[in-house]
């Protein structure tokens, strides 16, 4: 097939490209960009006029819950969500049933999400066997067939000793360590941020601390070891003071944000317990998240991610202690940042492919998608102006609970060509 | 008329509105204690679930005799013989009772919020009996109306709250609504009992008992929560007892006219000596028989408020 | 919306006078004295007239009657539309068993708050006899009672409204009937 997206204003500073351009697609590749190219023969024009076309999305933190959990989520209905939030690729964590800790766990994803065929997904391999942090995972088999990134998603490795050996058995490959940073010592049946919101409504904390401590002791590990490090989901300003020093030191160490610490705190959690804000690390006060904004436009955290956690309604329709952790977030996430972050003027376009597109494609040692000749046509169209009302009914994906409920949002794509096919045509999954 | 359907927290209620239970509860006084017929009609034919999710004796059954004395239709579920511990959910429990026509859920919880999350799946009224470590609205009410009997007024007087703050719904109602009707509040705990963050009640915090107990109009010890205590906060009773039990000597340096109140069931020997509970200072009985009078006006003003 | 006018006054203060002078003479006739007698006056209006009748049998046999006052909040049977803040006490400082009891109120109407009153004075003990003094009886029964001592007997309709005023809850003796107009339009 080929597909020609006509007048779209492109950006990709990795070609250094902000301007009007029509795209010419055939088969999985992008074969010309230029200032105006004729349709030819058998060619499907994709009108591009007042929109954005950008290198396709990437979310290199979901949860598709498959194997294991299939009534929260599958590759399939995940797939989907991914498509309707603009998305080409995504990398699943591995704390499946059975997690995700062997080269044929990995296979079965990649296998899985083919036969799906709407976005590509790029499966995380456990660090440890069965994310219990006592030994190491096979990694250089999950290598092999293809796992992107190692990490024990949902617990912290506990014991320094057990991290220290996970960071410098990977450092072997070319990967990244992703590190969910968590003291159990200090989290434990902690709920809600420690804090004026945990005295209110009478829960046991989550103490900023708890992740904080971790965040110093892994980059003291990459240090030691060199391993590439990544913190996912990182909540509070000091951690990200730790991570921009340790950026300043050139030490190896990225780190990742989702939506929901950019633009939710702890005080949105109000006397109807509202399980949706209920999150893992869980939303911190208002000045971490200003902290958290600053840092995405001034180059310390380098990714979006969503932690798209899907779960059934039974496990949040209850009680907010016993309440499962988590929001989804695929399909919320760029019509959130083009909300509050572009269009307000505070984020550039530029800005916004970088954290989205360019570097967790990097972070995940995918090849790099570029808007020009030769690159693989994985693509996201962006409409700015699109109006989105957040209703259950406008999830596509399996599970509904979403921290943004009841939200009014500006901007979404509304096209999505992963490697030359359409997956998202006109706001709707292929 | 309160201001709010349900009794969930303190921090909801005005002054006008503690004051309207308070008055109420008076106007009980000589029905509970100064008759034969210790009941009246007030509440016949309203039909009342008591569910208890956690266990509880003292608190089901001041509520139990309340209803009676209303003349209210009420039954009583606990934990145990509930299906909640058989895994079904809050929210099929709530709506099999709701099925059967009932008028008010009292609710008893292990975990925070359970009262507001039983309002959102009933249009039954629901009155918090204590809901883990978040509130306690009918002892805070019952606490102020035995506080009020014995200095007449709450404004202006200082109140020290003593003990295992960190775990303690009792602290969680009983601060804010002191506040609201005027009284100084101070909280008193071993750093490890102390709450994350005082500023929410407007306290001050401390771990002195010894520096502020002279201060005191009111000196309110907590229960120690030993079921509650993971990964010990503090090293032993005796240590306990020794640094913030209210012993006979620290009773000695209380003012003259000063008081000693606890929600029960207390450790004797540990936050409160045997022979400080039972001094002419301790309005602990007090307490429980104002729990019922307040009890009972908490449950015929949000009743009676229905239309 | 409701509006009263002033229809009529039935009586001024002497004419309740000479009422509660009769009534008076009635209940120590009818009970051959006042020994053992008690009056209990329904909270509020019937509390100053139990205490005007005690005046007067004390008066006429030198024995002054005991007194308590009744509150019947909790008793009332249609209190979910009509609660109000609980500001007055029963005060019955004497036990009322084999006591002749005359409840005494202001206005009978349809005999629910006497129903309620007898509800609440059971509660507080057996007494011999209770017996019922009014002011006013305007008729209109809905239960099956009846009044033993009536100050006076004034047919009324049900858009009328019959006031005691007693002093010192008003600031002088009178009865009156209100008549009582729905604003035009109204859409209650």
């Amino acid at each position: 097939m080929a597909y020609l997206i006509k007048g779209a204003h492109v950006v990709d500073p990795q070609v250094g490209l902000d301007d009007v351009r029509d795209v010419l697609v055939e088969e999985k590749q992008i074969v010309e960009v230029a200032e105006s190219i004729d349709a030819g023969e058998g060619v499907e024009v994709i009108d591009g006029t007042g929109k954005y076309l950008v290198p396709g999305l990437v979310d290199m933190h979901v949860h598709f819950r498959d194997p294991g959990f299939e009534y929260k989520e599958t590759i399939a209905t995940g797939s989907r969500a991914a498509a309707h939030g603009g998305f080409t690729d995504v990398a699943t964590m591995p704390n499946t049933d059975p997690v995700t800790d062997t080269g044929a766990e990995i296979r079965y994803q990649i296998d899985t999400a083919r036969r799906a065929g709407l976005v590509h997904v790029r499966p995380m391999g456990s660090l440890t066997r069965g994310e219990k942090g006592e030994s190491l995972s096979e990694i250089g088999d999950m290598v092999m067939e293809g796992a992107s990134a190692f990490s024990d998603d949902g617990h912290g490795v506990q014991s320094a000793g057990m991290m220290k050996t996970c960071m410098a058995y990977v450092s072997q490959f070319d990967r990244v360590v992703c590190a969910h940073c968590e003291d159990e010592s200090l989290t434990k049946n902690g709920v809600i941020n420690s804090g004026r919101a945990a005295t209110r409504l009478g829960m046991f904390g989550w103490p900023a601390l708890g992740e904080e401590i971790e965040i110093w002791r892994d980059i003291e590990l990459c240090r030691m070891t060199g391993c590439a490090l990544h913190i996912c989901h990182i909540s509070t300003a000091k951690g990200l003071e730790m991570v921009k020093a340790a950026k300043a030191e050139g030490l190896p160490v990225t780190c990742e944000v989702t939506p929901h610490h950019l633009f939710l705190c702890d005080e949105d959690i109000d006397d109807t317990y509202n399980t949706n804000l209920k999150m893992n690390p869980p939303l911190r006060k208002a000045s971490d998240a200003a902290a958290l904004r600053e840092g995405i436009l001034d180059g310390s955290i380098d990714c979006i991610v969503t932690d798209h956690a899907p779960h059934a309604k039974h496990e949040k329709d209850c009680e907010w202690e016993i309440a499962f952790f988590g929001t989804i977030g695929l399909e919320t996430s760029l019509p959130l940042m083009l909300t509050n972050m572009v269009s307000t003027g505070k984020m550039s376009w530029d800005r916004l492919v970088e954290v989205m597109a360019v570097n967790p494609r990097n972070l995940l040692r995918c090849k790099p998608v570029k808007i020009e000749a030769g690159s693989q046509a994985d693509l996201t169209l962006i409409d700015p102006d699109k109006e989105i009302e957040v209703t259950e009914d406008y999830f596509v994906g399996k599970s509904k609970n979403s921290a943004f409920l009841g939200y009014k949002l500006k901007g979404a794509a509304t096209d999505v060509l992963m490697a030359g096919k359409r997956t998202l045509i006109d706001g709707v999954v292929a | 008329m309160l201001s709010v359907k349900h009794l969930i927290d303190t921090t909801s209620l005005t002054a006008d509105d503690i004051t309207q239970i308070l008055d109420t509860a008076k106007s009980f006084d000589p029905i509970v204690n100064g008759r034969n017929i210790k009941k009246v009609p007030a509440l016949r034919g309203r039909t009342i679930v008591n569910l208890f999710l956690e266990p509880s004796t003292r608190t089901l059954k001041s509520f139990e005799l309340a209803e009676k004395r209303l003349s209210a239709d009420s039954i009583s579920m606990g934990g145990a013989t509930s299906s909640v511990v058989k895994g079904e959910s809050l929210a099929d429990t709530i709506q099999t009772i709701d099925a059967m026509k009932v008028d008010m859920f009292v609710v008893r919880a292990r975990l925070a919020g359970t009262p507001q999350k039983i309002t959102e799946n009933t249009d039954a009224i629901v009155i918090n009996g204590g809901d883990g470590k978040h509130q306690h609205p009918t002892q805070a009410m019952l606490d102020l109306y035995t506080i009020r009997e014995h200095f007449g007024h709450l404004d202006g007087l200082k109140v020290a709250i003593v003990g295992d703050l960190a775990h303690s719904r009792v602290c969680g109602s009983l601060a804010p609504a002191l506040k609201t009707m005027g009284a100084d509040v101070t909280l008193v705990a071993p750093p490890t009992f102390q709450v994350g963050d005082p500023s929410w009640f407007g306290c001050n915090q401390t771990n002195h008992l010894d520096d502020v107990i002279e201060d005191m109009d009111v000196v309110y010890m907590l229960r120690v929560q030993l079921e509650r205590m993971e990964g010990a906060a503090i090293p032993s009773r005796r240590e306990y007892n020794r640094l913030y039990g209210l012993s006979l000597e620290r009773e000695a340096r209380m003012k003259d006219n000063a008081i000693i109140c606890h929600p029960g069931p207390m450790n004797r020997g540990m936050e409160i000596d045997a022979e400080v509970a039972d001094c002419a200072r301790s309005r602990i009985l007090n307490q429980v028989n104002a729990g019922v009078l307040t009890r009972m006006a908490e449950m015929y003003l949000l009743l009676g408020g229905e239309e | 919306m409701e509006q009263a006018s002033l229809k009529a006054v039935i009586m001024d203060a002497q004419g309740m006078d000479r009422a509660l002078t009769r009534v008076a003479h009635e209940i120590i006739e009818h009970n051959e004295g006042a020994e053992g007698l008690a009056l209990v006056g329904v909270l509020r209006r019937g509390v100053p007239l139990a205490e005007r009748l005690a005046d007067k049998i004390e008066a006429i046999e030198g024995i002054r009657p005991k007194i308590g006052k009744l509150d019947i909040s909790f008793y009332r049977d249609d209190f979910s539309s009509h609660i109000a803040p609980v500001l007055h006490t029963t005060e019955i400082m004497f036990p009322i068993d084999g006591v002749d009891v005359v409840l005494v109120d202001d206005v009978l109407y349809t005999g629910r708050t006497v129903r309620s009153a007898l509800d609440a004075l059971m509660d507080l003990g057996r007494p011999k006899s209770v017996q019922l003094a009014v002011m006013v009886d305007r008729g209109h029964r809905e239960l099956p009672i009846r009044a033993d001592y009536v100050g006076k007997n004034v047919p009324s309709s049900h858009e009328e409204d019959v006031r005691v005023s007693i002093v010192p809850l008003d600031d002088k003796d009178c009865v009156e009937i209100w008549g009582i107009e729905k604003n035009a339009g109204g859409t209650e």
